[in-house]
């Protein structure tokens, strides 16, 4: 995951685009490649299965299509496939904190997560309905786009970047990952987290608390 | 194609030249037959596979026969009996299937008649199927356990099917004193659910200490060791005083219950006999009733199938999903037979324009509660190797140890427990 990071800032910087097969040359993902090439070829002992075959066996944590009924595993349909894919290579390499993730991670090849990314990608996303209190929300707005949107756009809804969907995924999830970034659990970005810092000075835990409650509010 | 006439060709529709018509038309695009699908069972497996078929192929015509309207989960049953959860918050029906075409009927299957391709239900009804898809669940030994059956069950009950003996039990429990003794006889393997009885009398456990502190539990166990069993004693040792004077829970092993005296509320191992305020009998395992009928079965009792398509071994066009199969390495639980049932629809799809099954993969997780604040879970993702189902090494495992994690963390188990329940019900009946 460090690797990454570096790398795919290392690859930003340069302006090239960040694309599937610009991951998959960082050192990190090129051993794991292998054996899903091997998989794919004809005389192959395990074929791969298909995305949506393997997809579906996520669906009784994460719901059908990956969207999750709540009321803390989170939603993962509509997702970018750049996020996916860093999100199972870090439990994989259990450099992400997880309950249970790493476990499932491992399970799978750099092609079948691959094959799953788009899989996932290609559902709609649907935002849980979930209680917010509309004062908390309103000031977590500005913070969003003072703090988080430069990264985490339109509200954080985007599915565009690499960042993951903020607005609309279950607030107990969420909760529990800015508990993680915070305790230095899971890795950050490090511009976010120099936002994050800066945010968290002037508001202490209760502008976290504000982001949640906006974050909630996308019907 | 120029090399065959009119007849071959009809003929061979089945094969790959079907198989490309069908992906734009559905089954029915050739011949004008639609292809029939009888599912026998609407638990967790037979649900989830009729709801997957119509999610792949609307041009399948799929039946499902079950006798009850309401089907009640066995997941999260031991929280009714923990009185943590409403029985309604378990109950589901089968308008979410019907939403997809799935036609339901409210029988009992009679028989299957393998050669005729026919399904014959106690109503009287008959249907014909190009594919069956049996998911009846467990049935009980109940000749291991002398004066124990179906009836005593009622007042004696099992729990093991979810529904109105979980009622009964939660009602014992309520009405039981202070002081008074709960004994779980638990069933030897392989049996549904594995870490089931133990997580049961964790949640058990939690309820007489806020409420009947003087109350002991005693596990009465054929088996010397169970799943989880690690996790389960620390957890035990952390809450319950396990192992200590005042401990709650005693885990006796290698002990079966072989008679019971209903009338004394008393149970008798080879060992000794042991009386109970509130008996739990939990009797040895076998598949249900219909797969026995239809001949379904091995000489242990479950039913032989092929891990890439759940087809039986023993009788063509019909396949066996869930607790009744014979799955290893992967347990009889309700992820499973969930994730058996998806790889079966996609087979079942795929067999009926005669084309290759795909490639499956099949994930299972079982979390328990401890108490309603400490979860712990054993994961595994498995796929096929050699034609055979297989565990990946290095992957699934369990929920670390006190030391090894936080009771964050736990607690965080405790909400995915419940958002696995929600996602996996609605999965199955949404
Ligand atoms: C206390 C307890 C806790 C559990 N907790 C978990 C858990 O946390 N996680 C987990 O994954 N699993 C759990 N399980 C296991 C899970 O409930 C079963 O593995 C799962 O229900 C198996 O699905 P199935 O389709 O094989 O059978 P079932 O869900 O039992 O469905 C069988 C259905 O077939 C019907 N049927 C039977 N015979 C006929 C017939 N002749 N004609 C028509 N219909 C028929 C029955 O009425 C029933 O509705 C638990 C089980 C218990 C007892
Ligand atoms: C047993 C339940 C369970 C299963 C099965 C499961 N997940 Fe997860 N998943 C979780 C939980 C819980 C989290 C939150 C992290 C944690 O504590 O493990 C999570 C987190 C994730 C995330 C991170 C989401 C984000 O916004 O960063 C991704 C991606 C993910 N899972 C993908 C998958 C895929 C793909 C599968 C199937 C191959 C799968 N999961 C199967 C429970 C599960
Ligand atoms: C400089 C860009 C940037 C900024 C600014 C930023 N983030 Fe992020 N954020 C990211 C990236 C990149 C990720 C994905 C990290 C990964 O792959 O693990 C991420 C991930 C997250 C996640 C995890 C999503 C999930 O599904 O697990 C949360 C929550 C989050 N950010 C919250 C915030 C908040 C709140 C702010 C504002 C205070 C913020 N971020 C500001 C770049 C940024």
């Amino acid at each position: 995951m460090m690797q990454k990071k570096t790398l795919t800032s290392a690859l930003l910087t340069c302006g090239l685009a960040l694309s599937g097969p610009a991951l998959a040359q960082t050192p990190a993902a090129a051993p794991a490649a292998a054996p899903a090439e091997a998989a794919a070829a004809p005389s192959a002992p395990v074929a791969m299965a298909s995305g949506s075959m393997l997809g579906n066996t996520c669906a009784g944590c994460h719901g059908t299509d990956g969207n999750s009924q709540g009321p803390a595993t989170p939603t993962i349909a509509g997702i970018s496939s750049e996020y996916f894919i860093g999100a199972m290579t870090a439990y994989k390499s259990d450099t992400r904190p997880s309950t249970i993730m790493a476990r499932i991670a491992k399970g799978y090849s750099e092609g079948e997560i691959k094959a799953m990314a788009e899989f996932f990608a290609t559902k709609p996303f649907k935002a849980v309905p979930q209680e917010s209190d509309a004062t908390l929300a309103k000031h977590g707005a500005n913070l969003h786009k003072k703090y988080c949107e430069k990264c985490h756009e339109e509200g954080g809804t985007s599915t565009k970047d690499d960042a993951g969907i903020l607005a609309g995924q279950w607030t107990p999830y969420l909760s529990y990952t800015m508990e993680d970034f915070m305790g230095g659990k899971r890795e950050m970005d490090k511009k976010m987290k120099k936002k994050l810092d800066e945010m968290h000075g002037k508001t202490g835990d209760e502008g976290i608390k504000q982001l949640l409650n906006f974050y909630a509010g996308r019907k | 194609m120029s090399n065959f006439n009119r007849r071959e060709f009809l003929k061979l529709t089945g094969g790959a030249i079907a198989a490309t018509y069908a992906m734009s038309y559905g089954s029915f695009a050739i011949g004008g037959a639609q292809k029939k699908v009888v599912v026998i069972g609407g638990g967790i497996g037979g649900t989830t596979v009729a709801k997957y078929i119509r999610m792949a192929d609307q041009g399948v015509e799929v039946t499902l026969i079950e006798p009850n309207k309401e089907y009640f989960t066995c997941f999260m049953s031991n929280e009714v009996l923990g009185g943590e959860r409403a029985m309604d918050s378990i109950r589901f029906g089968y308008d979410g299937l019907k939403a997809h075409g799935v036609n339901v009927i409210h029988d009992t299957v009679s028989a299957i008649d393998a050669a005729a391709r026919t399904v014959t239900t106690e109503g009287g009804q008959t249907l014909n199927y190009d594919r069956c898809i049996v998911s009846p669940g467990i049935d009980f030994k109940w000749d291991g356990i002398e004066g124990y059956d179906a009836t005593v069950a009622e007042t004696i009950p099992h729990a093991w099917k979810a529904g109105p003996q979980t009622v009964t039990l939660r009602k014992q429990l309520e009405a039981m004193k202070d002081g008074g003794t709960v004994v779980i006889a638990a069933p030897p393997n392989p049996y549904r659910c594995p870490p089931g009885p133990y997580e049961r009398a964790s949640l058990i456990a939690h309820y007489l200490k806020n409420h009947k502190p003087k109350s002991k539990i005693i596990i009465l166990d054929p088996k010397d060791k169970f799943a989880k069993q690690g996790l389960f004693i620390a957890g035990w040792k952390k809450h319950y005083g396990y192992e200590t004077d005042n401990s709650m829970i005693s885990w006796v092993s290698g002990v079966g219950v072989e008679k019971l005296d209903a009338g004394n509320m008393t149970v008798s191992s080879a060992v000794e006999d042991v009386k109970g305020d509130v008996l739990n009998i939990i009797p040895a395992q076998k598949a249900g009733k219909i797969a026995f009928t239809a001949g379904l079965t091995n000489e242990k009792g479950w039913c032989p199938v092929d891990g890439k398509t759940f087809e039986s071994s023993i009788h063509k066009n019909i396949h066996v999903i869930g607790d009744a199969s014979v799955a290893d390495p992967m347990p009889k639980s309700g992820y499973s037979a969930n994730s058996q049932a998806k790889v079966c629809a996609e087979a079942v799809v795929a067999l009926l324009s005669e084309k290759e099954p795909p490639q499956p993969a099949y994930v299972n997780t079982c979390y328990s509660l401890i108490t309603p604040d400490d979860a712990i879970s054993v994961a595994a993702v498995y796929n096929l190797v050699d034609g055979k189902i297989n565990a990946i090494k290095g992957a699934g495992g369990l929920t670390p140890g006190y030391d090894k994690t936080t009771m964050d963390m736990r607690a965080r188990e405790v909400k995915y427990a419940h958002s696995w329940f929600k996602n996996i019900t609605h999965d199955v009946f949404g």
